[in-house]
Parts: structure tokens; sequence; C-alpha cells
């Protein structure tokens, strides 16, 4: 008995006019149950709004690829994507728009001219550069934002940009910013509508930093394979300075590293160091496929093409978070993240912050790094009174330097406010009203 | 956070190899032996409908490696293929659908063998399914004609093949995983933090006598050598004392709180920093760590699982067999032997894990002596069994159910009933409902599919959700959008990655994506 291969022509799906987004209009012409009547336009000139929308994506890498094939598949069709990064070997098992002929070139500029061959009538505009190269008016000039980068200072800095933009007088200024990102198998994709919900700073203790292992641990009693890698990359290399300036993706560098770091791990009878942890330590490597990269990616474009078409309720001012497991089965959990009206982006208040009066300025700022809600790494400190500490320009450096070694208590209040800015942070300030953890023993009254 | 696997034996003197640094990122999760179960896979899809679906999936596990695939698919490409398949172009129009995606995917990984099907005419799906056992997974998306089913069902259970299936609708979309027989799975990735397993209340006579070496003199130790002895010497130490003075080890969670409350009193406090780093590492570990053994009950249901006279012969039921043995025997699973990085002098540290790696060896070769016993014993790697040993206490069993309308009448009965009674997002139910009865027609208005619906379970049609599902999928008209497809092919493409590295743990065994409120859920149906 002879049948067809499969599905046959009898399975073809029903086009109404055999036109290329046939499928697409299937939604963009038809309302469903859960579409928003007020919002949802289905005649010509809904879909024409929605092709001259102007759409940016951050990111050229394993999101950012997978974002813009997405979005050029959802009838966007004028797409800039911006990313400074140049191709690696490395990126190839998971960003496809690349070949090993591309290796060395600019991400942002091979992936918009392939997405632009493959699919006819769609315009990307390549920006090989920082994010941070841009002014506001370049930012001004899109509907939506989609982010997909590995870097939390990028994200904070896009956040914080746009979150500035906003005039309440005027709607276009509000851009919708859609952002996922992916470790291994996990990964989360969210929906902020800048000022208006909780914003990325808002969520910014859901991203933790991992705690720092003490220098002193480093130093003189590692037990750890890691303990040996940063050992060598810390402080061997500092001392020994085999290259001028450390590469981290120059492979005779990490073979230093990891060569000085196998003869600490055998000085202390530790095993484990290996050259791929060696790297993985060295460059802190988040693990990254394409599948994850895949269920972010389409999950974010998903949510962009909602906000673009009315065509169903997005993510946004009701749930506005989806976070994805795939180590255990499949977990996802949606949610809303609450805005914090004491955000330093987005809030009005000011945030309180526990600190021990004891403790010198320079602590405090080196724990201003590692503090969850803070997670700033070049701080500069103003109090209601005055300069505390300034990281550039190198004069008021050099003044503000003796400040350093003082004692936080004898240079702020308790309940003072301070303000604290960071170029990740872009020209937004951070405000802290600082509370004493416990009470302040002036110098006169120490040591007796 | 993700556990990180790193090669064993990098080359000393050079770096990496080529494919190393091609793959460094995936090698992190699944390591050398992932890889290669991959590099030996050949997957074949089965490609109907707008196509889509499938080829997204197939783009995840080509850039990976994957050994070889296979799209079978009659379709030409039509204008309207070209608006949501991203692996076809212009130019393929009027072409074979099946050989322009295989040629675009191919491009993505040259270690990837591509082959299309339909290659001439006369050839037909007996004609594919007829080489024998060379796949090592097949994928199908729907809709599909009966007759193909069948015969694609057919040969997953003469060959023990694994089987996907995938439908992709508008904002909808589902797949479910049909595994032959029962799936073992030995390398769970557990999160690091849930895999400590120290044996506090039990220790055997090397770590009782370390225990007593280092705590002999503990009130005169300097401040250093005190400030440096291991959390886990410590709790040790003061459950000994705290036996002597109560009868027995704390228990109850109030005896713990009490415990954690005497642990912390021994703690110096005439320092500058006014306490104790070892101390607060030991108080802060007394809850997790301080426990009786318990087997889970995934653990429980591999113990429990009669396996069939075919399984009980390979390699996962004979050591699982001498591992029942083991704990029959002690009352405790082989020790992983692990220890977690704690505050601890290098010399002391390094002892103690060697008194943890030398009982967790011997327990290994504990089991393997009962291994061996048996008839096929002598041909099991003794890799496999330490491997076992180590992760024994998160082994995991899936065994999917046959489905059958009985159990789906069940699941549809009470499906939004524990929603509401726990503040729970409401069940998703609905939306298979309704992609499942377009599962032989290419589209269906919403009455065809709730009529549909009713031949198995008619009090389901009622229920306004699952209309509201119909009618969605109804305005979809049998189109994918390329995002919902992407979204599930990239979990699909999870899920196959996890069944051929039999590694972490799939789905059992249907998940459930809604597009609109951008959630999903898995249900075993
Ligand atoms: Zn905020």
């Amino acid at each position: 008995m002879s049948q067809p291969v499969m599905v046959a022509p009898r399975l073809q799906v029903p086009l109404s006019s055999g036109s290329r987004w046939a499928y697409l209009d299937n939604i963009r012409k038809n309302k469903g149950p859960f579409t928003d009547e007020e919002s949802f336009d289905a005649s010509g000139e809904g879909i024409g709004a929605m092709e001259k929308m102007r759409i940016l994506v951050i990111g050229a890498g394993g999101l950012g690829c997978e974002i813009l094939k997405n979005l050029a598949l959802s009838g966007f069709r004028d797409i800039h994507v911006i990313d400074m990064d140049t191709i690696d070997v490395s990126n190839l098992n998971r960003q496809f728009l690349f070949r090993h002929t591309d290796v060395g070139k600019s991400k942002a500029e091979v992936a918009a001219r392939f997405v632009e061959k493959r699919i006819k009538g769609v315009s990307i505009t390549p920006h090989n550069c920082k994010i941070q190269d841009k002014d506001e008016d370049f930012y001004m000039q899109f509907n939506i934002v989609v982010c997909g980068l590995d870097s939390i200072e990028a994200r904070r800095w896009i956040n914080s940009t746009l979150v500035d933009l906003v005039d309440n007088e005027n709607p276009e200024t509000l851009k919708p910013l859609v952002d996922g990102g992916t470790e291994g198998f996990k990964g989360q994709s969210r929906v902020i509508f800048p000022t208006m919900t909780s914003c990325l700073e808002c969520q910014l203790d859901m991203h933790a930093p991992r705690p720092a292992v003490p220098l002193c641990t480093l130093a003189t009693i590692p037990r750890q394979p890691e303990h040996c890698i940063e050992w060598a990359h810390i402080m061997a290399w500092e001392q020994e300075k085999p290259f001028p300036k450390l590469d981290n993706d120059d492979p005779e560098h990490i073979t230093w590293l990891y060569q000085k770091a196998l003869a600490r791990a055998q000085e202390f009878k530790i095993i484990g160091v290996t050259y791929a942890l060696t790297q993985g330590v060295v460059k802190n490597i988040i693990p990254a496929i394409a599948s994850t990269n895949a269920i972010i990616a389409a999950s974010c474009c998903n949510e962009a093409f909602k906000i673009a078409t009315s065509t169903n309720p997005s993510l946004g001012f009701e749930e506005n978070y989806m976070m994805y497991s795939g180590n255990d089965s499949i977990y996802t959990y949606t949610f809303k993240h609450e805005k914090k009206s004491d955000c330093p982006v987005c809030g009005t208040t000011a945030r309180n912050m526990e600190l021990d009066p004891n403790q010198t300025l320079e602590d405090f700022i080196e724990s201003l790094a590692a503090r969850p809600e803070a997670q700033l790494k070049r701080p500069s400190i103003r109090s209601e009174q005055r300069t505390l500490y300034m990281q550039s320009p190198e004069s008021l450096e050099l003044k503000t330097r003796p400040n350093l070694a003082k004692k936080m208590g004898d240079l702020v209040e308790n309940g003072e406010e301070i303000g604290v800015s960071d170029p990740s942070l872009g020209s937004v300030n951070f405000k802290f009203r600082l509370r004493f953890s416990r009470p302040f023993i002036p110098a006169s009254e120490r040591d007796y | 956070m993700t556990e990180v696997v790193t090669n064993p034996t990098p080359p000393i003197l050079h770096g990496p190899s080529d494919k190393e640094k091609k793959y460094d990122r995936q090698l992190r999760l699944w390591a050398a032996n992932g890889q290669q179960a991959l590099e030996d896979a050949h997957i074949l899809l089965l490609n109907s409908g707008s196509g889509t679906v499938g080829v997204e999936t197939l783009k995840n596990l080509v850039l990976p490696g994957i050994g070889k695939f296979t799209i079978a698919d009659d379709a030409v490409v039509a204008e309207a293929d070209l608006g949501v398949n991203f692996f076809l172009d212009e130019e393929s129009l009027g072409q074979s659908r099946s050989e322009r995606c295989v040629n675009f995917l191919q491009e993505l990984n040259p270690d990837v063998k591509g082959e299309h099907f339909p290659k001439q005419e006369g050839d037909n799906i007996e004609k594919l399914l007829g080489y024998g056992r060379q796949y090592t997974l097949i994928m199908y998306s729907l809709p599909i004609e009966p007759y193909t089913l069948a015969l694609i069902q057919q040969y997953g259970q003469q060959y023990k093949v694994p089987l996907v299936s995938i439908h992709s609708a508008g904002f909808y979309s589902y797949f479910q995983i049909h595994l032959p027989g029962c799936f073992p799975i030995i390398d769970t990735h557990p999160d690091s933090t849930a895999t400590t397993d120290l044996r506090l209340l039990n220790p055997w006579p090397a770590l009782s006598e370390f225990t007593r070496n280092l705590t002999k003199d503990i009130d005169n130790l300097s401040a250093h050598e005190h400030g440096h002895i291991p959390y886990l010497v410590l709790l040790l130490y003061y459950l000994e004392k705290w036996k002597e003075s109560h009868g027995g080890f704390p228990s109850t969670y109030g005896d713990k709180k009490a415990f954690r409350e005497f642990v912390s009193e021994g703690a110096r406090t005439d320092n500058p920093e006014g306490g104790e780093e070892n101390y607060d590492e030991a108080v802060a570990a007394v809850l997790k760590t301080v426990s009786e053994p318990s087997l889970s009950s995934s653990v429980k249901d591999v113990f429990e699982y009669q396996p069939t006279a075919e399984e009980s012969d390979s390699s996962f039921w004979i050591i699982t067999d001498a591992i029942k043995k083991f704990y029959g025997k002690h009352g405790e699973l082989p020790l992983p032997g692990s220890v977690p990085d704690m505050k601890a002098q290098s010399s002391v540290y390094v002892e103690l894990q060697n008194i943890y790696k030398v009982k967790a060896r011997q327990d290994v070769a504990e089991v393997l002596e009962t291994v061996r016993q048996h008839p096929r014993g002598k041909e099991i790697d003794v890799n496999e069994v330490e491997t076992f040993c180590k992760n024994a206490a998160f082994v995991k069993l899936i065994h999917s159910p046959d489905s059958s309308a009985d159990t789906l009448k069940e699941i549809t009965g009470m499906f939004d009933e524990q929603a509401l009674l726990t503040m729970m997002p409401l069940s998703l139910l609905p939306i298979y409902l309704a992609l499942n009865a377009t599962s032989h027609v290419p589209s269906a208005s919403t009455s065809e599919i709730i009529a549909t619906i009713s031949k198995t379970v008619p009090e389901a049609c009622s229920d306004p959700r699952v209309v509201q599902a119909a009618e969605e999928v109804a305005r979809a008209n049998g189109g994918e959008l390329h995002n919902i497809s992407a979204m599930i092919g990239g979990m699909v493409s999870q899920e196959v990655i996890k069944i051929i590295t039999k590694q972490y743990i799939p789905i059992d065994n249907t998940c459930i994506l809604d597009g609109i409120t951008s959630r999903t859920q898995v249900l075993r149906i």
C-alpha cells in the first residue's frame, strides 16, 4: 500500500490570499476572545502603523541574533541594532547568523546584513558602538527597545536612560523596554513601561552578585581550585606582570594564569584546576546554549509584538516578569514585580541604607559593589553638606582622597541623605538615607 | 546558579582544541560525554502544516552539534512560508521545502549532516521508516494524518525510540514526549546547594577521630587555630556534647534552634570582630545538615519500580539492585564524598576532603562487588558505578503514562478546582484540548473544535475557558506565529538534549505554552 509521505496536500494550511504575511494577518486582522477592542485596529491602518514603528535591539549576541530574526518575522520593518563586540569562535554554537569566516567582524553589521538579505522588505540598521556612545536624541527616535545583553551594567545604563527620557506631557517619550537574559537552562524576560511600572533597578536585587572570596583566603588559605585561579589572576599577575596588560581573550595569557594556578594548587594539594575552569573564572563565563536563547528571545519578541499590535494583552501593567527554568522539567513563574517608591532610578524617595558608622569611607565604597541593592563599582559620593569622594576628574579625586581613611560617622550624620553617582548609571543619581546600625564611637573615645 | 561542568583532563601544555573552543559554553553544561551523545544522534523531523516549529527546534540542535538530522516534508515552498520560516528565501519558492530547509540549517554547523526526504518519486513514509533502527529520536509536528501517525508510533514502539509531538497555532502551543518504557536518569544535575551530605549524625571512625584530634584541646587553642576549625568539625564536636547532656541528637525544629544557640555560645567574642566566622558558618548550616538520612520520593520511586525482564538486564537496574542492597544493610546511600567550601586552613580542609573521598571510594567498592556478582555484572563500567553512587540521592525515573480518554477526563474534571483553592494561576488544559481537537485537520472553526472536544470530554464544552481557547485556536486558522514556534522550539530542543545526553530531567510528559499570558504548564496527559 502506498501512501503520501505524510500530511500531503490535504492537510495544507488554508490561505486567505496566499500572501507572504497570511499567518500573521490571521492574527492581525481578526480579534480573539482576549483582544482589547479599544486599542486593537484590525484595518490595514493598524498594520501600516506597526510597519512604520522603529524598534531598537540592544545586543547582537546569542539573544540578539534570535531577536533580529523574530522581529523581522513579526512584521516589524524598521529595525536598528547596536553592539560593540566582534565575533569570536566560541559564539558559533548559538549565534546562528555568524559563520566561521565572520570571526573578528562586527556583530551588529554581520547580523544586520544577514537578516536583511534573508527577509525581503525589512531594513536593519547596525550601530557598531557602545550604547553609552549614543545620546538622548538617538534613543528618542524609537518606539520600542528590546534588550538582549549579558551585562548588568549595560542594562542599568539603558534602563536609567529610558526612565530619564520620559516627559509626562508627551506620551511619545515613553519607550517600552523588553529585556531578556539567560544562564544555562534558565532565563527571564520582562517588560518595563519606564516610570509607570517596576524598572530594572527596582528589580536589581533579583540578580545579586556572587559573593567575592576574601583576599586573605586567596593569599594564605586556598581550599578550592577557584581560589588558586583567583590568586593567579589577582595577585600573581600583578606581582609578575608577565605581559603589559591582561587580555582575557589571549590564550597565552590564560595559559600563564592556568600554569600559575596549577602550581599553587599542587603546593596546597588542591585538585581540579583546569584550563577550562581557569578561563571560566577569569572571564566570568556564563554557560550559554542556543535553546535557552531561543526561548527567552522569542518570549521578548512575542511581548513586543503584542505591545505593537494589541492583538492580545502583553506583560507589563499586571504581570511583568517571566522566569524560566529548564534544569528539572520545565518551570515558569510569571508574576508582577512591584515598582519601588524608593527606587533610585524611577522612585521619588530616598532609599534607606544601613551602615556601620565606625567603618571608613573606603570600606563603605567597597561595600557598595557587593550590596545587592547598589552594585556600584566606581561610585562618587556627595553628602548634603559636601563632596565626600569623587572618582574623577583627577584633581577632585586628589582633593577628596584623604576622606577615604575617615570614619563614616565623622563624615555624615545619622539620617543624612547622600547622593551616589556611577559611570554605569549614566546621568542618574542614587539617593540613600543612611541609618547607623550601631552607635558611632568618635576617635577621641576609641581605644581607651 | 548553574552547576559548571569542566573537562576532567585538559591538555597541560596547549590550550583547548578547536572543537572545545567552539563548544565551550555548552560543554560547561553537559561535558564531553553529553557532547558525544549528541554527536552520535540522528534526529528525524516529520514536518507538516505551516512547517516552522520543527525547523526552529532543529536549529537549536544543529548549532550544538547533533550528528545528523533528516527532514521529511513533501510540501513545496509557498509565499506564506517566507513570512514565518527563517530557513527559506525568495529563491526557495516552488521548490521542495525539506530540501531548502536542510540546506540552510546545514550552513549553521559544518560538523552536522542533513538529509531531506522525499528525494525521488515513490519515496513514501514506509520507505522512510523502513531502514530499521536508525533514528535516535523522532519529532513530528501536528496536524498529521492518522495513518502517518500510526506508522510513527509503531516505529517508536518497535525500536524503542522516543517520540516528540509538537503543535503550534497562533498564540498557543504544546508538545508531548512519548518515551518508550521507563527512562532512568543518573546525572540529574541537582542544585549544588541541595547536594551537601555530611553524615553528621552518623560519622564513621576516621571522621570521629579527625574531629577528636582537632577539638581535644579546644579551649586552649590559639585564636588563629580556634577560628579555623572547619564548621563541619565544630558541628560534630557540639553534637557529641549535646548528646552527652540530652541523651540524643537534636531532631525537632525546636531542638535544632536550641542547638544552634548552643553552638554559637562556643564562639570566642573577645576579638576585634566580636565573633568567629567558622562559628557563623556552623550556626548557619545546622538546619540543613543536621538531619537523619532519608530517601527522596524520586529515589523511592526507583527502588520500588519493577523493571521488566528486558529492562532488568541493563546496567542501570543492576546497579540499582546493588545500591538497594547497600541501603538495606547500612540504612544509608553510598556517600557522595564532596565537601562544601568552608573556612579552614588549606591542609586541614584537604585532609577532611580526603576522609570523605576515602569513605566514598569504599562505598563504591562495596556496591561494585555486589554488581560483579550479577551474571552481566562483569561488563559494567566502574565509572558508571561511581557516577551512580555519587548521584544516588538524586537519581530519577520517568515512566510516561498511557494516554487515554479516561485520564484526560479525570484531569479535565478537576483542572481549575485546585487553582481556585490555592490561588494558583488557572490550568492551561483548555489550550491543550482546543489544539488537540485539530490534530488531524488543517484548521477548524470554533464550533468544529468544540464538537470534537465533546466526543472525548463532553463536560468540558460548557466551560467558558474552553470555548475561549477554541476561539483563539480558530482565529489562527492553522497558521503559526514565528515567535511562539521559536519559543516552543527552544523548549523542545532543551528537552531533546536532556533525553539524548541523559542529563538533567526532562518533562513528564506534556508542556503547554500560553503566549497570551506568557505562562507554561507541565501536565501528565
Ligand atoms: Zn525603578
